[in-house]
């Protein structure tokens, strides 16, 4: 499996992204925001966690319209993978490649915790090695992760079982306790927990492991 | 020229930091107010003769998430 991960000017969890994929046997390279066109061969983009641009504007929007989301759109309308954590999510959001939006937690407070999750699907290659309805704990450290949608696109996504984590203790107010969404496809993923923050020992945590070891399986070693 | 764009979360849509304005002036004793929306002005000095159209263009391309936000345009 050959990943890009994304570097936008404020991100933060680039290097924790990469390290993630390369522990799972990912071969992964990082892309400056105003590239225009990705390295050869890649299946997976990684869009990580931190505060692109600041978060001016809105979180998520200029990063959005910066060189490299052209390439992003092409390679997800292609049918290739993309995985967006937390800032990565609301600009997956930004750029419609996911429905809804991100908007400031309910009770206004940044919230830095780990928070316990459910397995709501797993026809996905990002859930594909958990089992439907596991509990997991992931780390979550957002201002802006209050997932919102329309309903007709709430219907959409509980249609398609397009929803693949929720909270079991909503910290935020996401609508449906949604926690991350998949794309019609289901390669496409956007989720605002971290898994990229629990994948080995030192972590105190590695429920986020399954997750890159999914992506592996799906995708292959790095040279097939 | 310049325009002066408005953006506010749609009707509908909770809004917690106007909420929270509101229970802040509750606190300083004005009684009274029944809701707070909060949203952003955002002005643009534009060249001449740029039109509306334009102008309504860069929302719905950036200024605004229309899955949350509305906005007004208003040319000055």
């Amino acid at each position: 499996m050959k990943v890009a991960v994304i570097v936008f000017p404020g991100s933060n969890c680039d290097r924790d992204m990469v390290r993630a994929f390369e522990l799972a046997g990912a071969e992964v390279s990082r892309v400056w925001h105003k590239e225009t066109a990705l390295p050869a061969g890649i299946d997976l983009i990684g869009i990580p966690g931190g505060f692109s641009f600041g978060d001016y504007l809105r979180c998520g929007a200029i990063a959005a319209r910066s060189p490299i989301c052209g390439a992003v759109r092409e390679h997800a309308g292609r049918g290739g993978y993309v995985l967006g954590v937390c800032n990565g999510f609301q600009i997956l959001a930004e750029t419609g490649l996911l429905p809804g939006a991100l908007m400031r937690n309910r009770r206004l407070k940044y919230i830095c915790r780990t928070v316990p999750l459910t397995i709501t699907s797993t026809d996905s290659p990002f859930t594909a090695r958990f089992t439907q309805g596991q509990q997991i704990a992931l780390p979550i450290a957002h201002h802006d992760g209050n997932y919102n949608a329309t309903p007709e696109q709430l219907e959409l996504l509980r249609g398609e079982d397009r929803i693949v984590f929720t909270y079991d203790d909503n910290p935020n107010g996401s609508v449906n306790d949604i926690a991350g969404i998949v794309s019609a496809n289901r390669r496409v993923l956007g989720m605002m927990p971290h898994p990229e923050r629990a994948v080995e020992a030192a972590h105190g945590n590695t429920d986020g492991a399954q997750l890159f070891a999914g992506l592996m399986e799906a995708l292959g070693t790095a040279d097939a | 020229m310049k325009a002066r764009v408005h953006v506010m979360l749609k009707d509908g849509v909770l809004d917690p930091q106007g909420e929270a304005v509101r229970h802040a002036l509750g606190a300083l004793g004005f009684d009274g107010v029944e809701g707070v929306r909060q949203g952003k002005v955002i002005e643009l000095d534009l060249a001449e003769g740029t039109d509306e159209a334009t102008v309504r263009e860069m929302c719905e391309k950036l200024l605004a998430n229309t899955v949350i936000e509305s906005y007004q345009v208003e040319l000055v």
